[in-house]
């Protein structure tokens, strides 16, 4: 496998100026939002305790959990398969299709059909998937994976988004405003809804206690693919367990929060049983997560909640685009995922951090992100999968980069908002997403002394 | 070995070793009046609040809210409407509805949020395919937060249950925010107290 060059591939995200500009305002706009929750719940902290609390406990106990949930739902009238990794639950899919006639399957965004790659899968067996998230649904329509894993097309502008509808769904292409785009989508999205056989999502919350899957929405397009076709199916990662309906509270009141800025998403669904006449079909996919779950260092990433916070508060993730990550998941929470599906493959990406430690800060469950990047960057050092340039480039930021305890110490768990970091730690001359500003490197000002110079001023 | 026994046999292997479960408080102190509370955050996420229906025609205050509306489907007792919902064999057939009509079991007003499931909308695409709701919600109905809303039987009990919280929306091109992005272009929820039985 090809090892993804992050700093490259960003550097063909950064030429496209506007394109970057409006993206770090965009995501760093959405992080803003996110404080402004966060202060209007006086108890998030206790929440994100619990979370992580709940997680943890969940976690420890993730088989009782998976047999709890699998009887519950069976009891509930679902049928429920299981996929030890991506080929299994593609084909597992493909068959509940292929028994059912199934032409048209409408399918709601899910981070974990686009790590099995099921459309292409079914696509190559006469299949049409229809993403019906917006966002996805540009991706879908450009022939690009997503860019973040909750605003999918985030790194583009109206006028790419007017292109991409003129030459797929035949729109006016002197027509970039946003309303008119989206109800492009809407009008063009509807009759596959109606004529769907299927319909799919993913599951942000598996209930142990009811056998319920949970899906957060904003744009009801999950329900109307749950409620509209007769055969729903919903394909879950098995970390996704959690014991009772009363937990979800704690997830739910951070969720959207986290993510978006606001208190909620439009629709938070609780699908349990299969509508009358109908069937529903829950895929419990592991795909290495198991394996994951034995990783001392790494196993707590199995609680992220993939709100996309850690991605909004990263610098470089905000400079650099999603794309240029390579892998399904992007930004902090891809940096410490994508190394355990190939290591070789994705032994740029723990490079591509400050370890400002702004993520762990955000993190609703409390995942040590900026820890896990290290980690990482130490286990490939160990692997000799240090890329030439990576070493040079560690040599020179030196001690304050490779070791989070110096940042620690300064930053501590404040939380608090960087919205620009110093430049001689963001702009070095090994780093793509710099060059643009490229700054010379002259650390005659210590991280140090630059924090206390600077914090509580953003 | 099936794929079930692989998994579950590599999670018992793997899973870290044990951690407690926490208890979960209500965070119930201090809340704000709920109605009140229900009322702002409603607005917040974009959903309309109705003027009082004091003489009790809801079918009058559902055509003043949606003039244009040829089709309207009302799952309530309430509101009459000129679609009957028993005539439903598919959900697509309620791909014409302009206006459904629901009463929501609860609300929440940490969010704004109302609780719908197959008991209130007899049939589920009601909410989704309809171009505009009108949700009818009795004020003693509205719970504080989300820890009292999941601590209530409803959600052990139904097929399917949604917290809908305004209108369909989206703001994936440039963060504009856009209501009716595949659901429902607007949400109105309207103040009437359950008739007394
Ligand atoms: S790692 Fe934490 S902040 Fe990042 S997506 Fe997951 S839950 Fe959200």
């Amino acid at each position: 496998m090809k090892r993804i060059d992050h700093a490259e591939a960003s550097s063909f995200f950064i030429a496209e100026k506007e394109n970057e500009a409006f993206h770090d305002k965009r995501l760093w706009d959405l992080r803003q939002k996110r404080d402004h929750q966060r202060d209007d719940v006086p108890e998030w902290n206790e929440l994100r305790e619990l979370a992580s609390a709940i997680k943890e406990h969940t976690l420890s106990h993730l088989s009782d959990y998976l047999e709890q949930f699998e009887d519950n739902a069976k009891k509930n009238g679902a049928h429920v398969h299981w996929a030890l990794d991506a080929e299994e639950h593609n084909r597992i899919v493909h068959e509940i299709l292929a028994d059912h006639g199934v032409n048209t399957l409408v399918k709601s965004k899910s981070m974990l059909t686009e790590e099995c790659e099921l459309r292409p899968y079914l696509a190559r067996r006469g299949i049409d998937v229809i993403e019906t998230d917006l966002g996805e649904r540009i991706q879908q329509l450009d022939d690009e994976p997503p860019s973040h894993i909750v605003v999918p097309a985030v790194h583009k502008l109206r006028g790419n988004v007017a292109d991409v509808f003129a030459r797929t769904l035949g729109s006016d292409p002197d027509n970039d405003d946003p309303h008119y785009l989206s109800e492009q989508a809407r009008v063009t999205t509807r009759p596959y809804f109606l004529a769907a056989e299927a319909g799919m999502t993913g599951g942000n919350f598996a209930v142990a206690e009811t056998g319920a899957v949970v899906v957060c929405t904003n744009e009801g397009n999950a329900d109307l693919s749950a409620t509209v076709p007769p055969l729903q199916l919903a394909s879950v990662g098995i970390e996704k367990i959690i014991p009772r309906t009363e937990h979800l509270a704690v997830f739910v009141r951070m969720l959207s929060r986290s993510a978006v800025g606001s208190p909620i998403t439009q629709y938070t669904s609780h699908y349990r049983k299969p509508k009358d006449g109908g069937e529903l079909h829950i895929v419990l996919v592991d795909n290495g997560r198991s394996e994951r779950l034995g990783m001392e260092d790494f196993w707590t990433s199995l609680k992220c909640i993939r709100c996309g916070a850690c991605m909004n508060t990263c610098p470089v993730y905000r400079r650099s685009g999603g794309l240029s990550y390579g892998g399904v998941y992007s930004g902090p929470i891809g940096i410490i995922l994508n190394p355990t599906y190939d290591l070789r493959k994705y032994s740029n990406l723990p490079f591509a951090s400050t370890l400002n430690g702004s993520c762990t800060n955000v993190c609703p469950v409390k995942i040590n992100i900026h820890e896990q990047i290290y980690q990482w960057r130490r286990i490939l050092s160990e692997h000799n999968q240090l890329p030439f340039v990576k070493k040079a480039a560690m040599k020179v930021t030196g001690k304050v980069l490779a070791d989070p305890k110096a940042y620690r110490r300064t930053i501590a768990a404040t939380d608090v908002a960087m919205e620009h970091l110093p430049r001689f730690l963001l702009y070095t001359r090994f780093n793509a997403w710099g060059k643009q500003r490229e700054v010379p490197v002259t650390p005659d000002q210590t991280f140090h002394a630059w924090y206390l110079k600077n914090r509580g001023t953003s | 070995m099936s794929s079930r026994k692989m998994i579950l046999d590599a999670v018992s292997r793997n899973q870290p070793s044990a951690a407690s479960l926490p208890e979960v408080p209500a965070f119930d102190r201090d809340l704000p009046p709920p109605w009140q509370q229900f009322q702002e955050r409603l607005a917040g996420m974009g959903g309309k609040f109705a003027r009082p229906v004091p003489d009790g025609n809801f079918d009058a205050l559902v055509r003043e809210l949606h003039p244009d509306a040829n089709i309207i489907c009302s799952a309530t007792p309430e509101v009459t409407g000129n679609r009957d919902l028993s005539d439903v064999r598919e959900p697509k057939d309620l791909d014409d509805v302009d206006v459904g009509v629901v009463r929501a079991a609860f609300g929440i007003a940490e969010t704004g949020s109302v609780y719908l499931s197959e008991m209130e909308f007899g049939v589920n695409a009601l909410g989704f395919l309809s171009q505009h709701l009108v949700v009818l919600l009795d004020p003693t109905d509205v719970v504080g937060n989300l820890h009292h809303a999941y601590r209530r039987r409803e959600f052990a009990d139904a097929a399917y249950a949604v917290l809908m919280t305004g209108p369909s929306a989206t703001a994936d091109i440039e963060g504009v925010l856009i209501h009716g992005a595949q659901g429902v272009r607007s949400l109105t929820v309207v103040e009437a107290p359950r008739p007394s039985v």
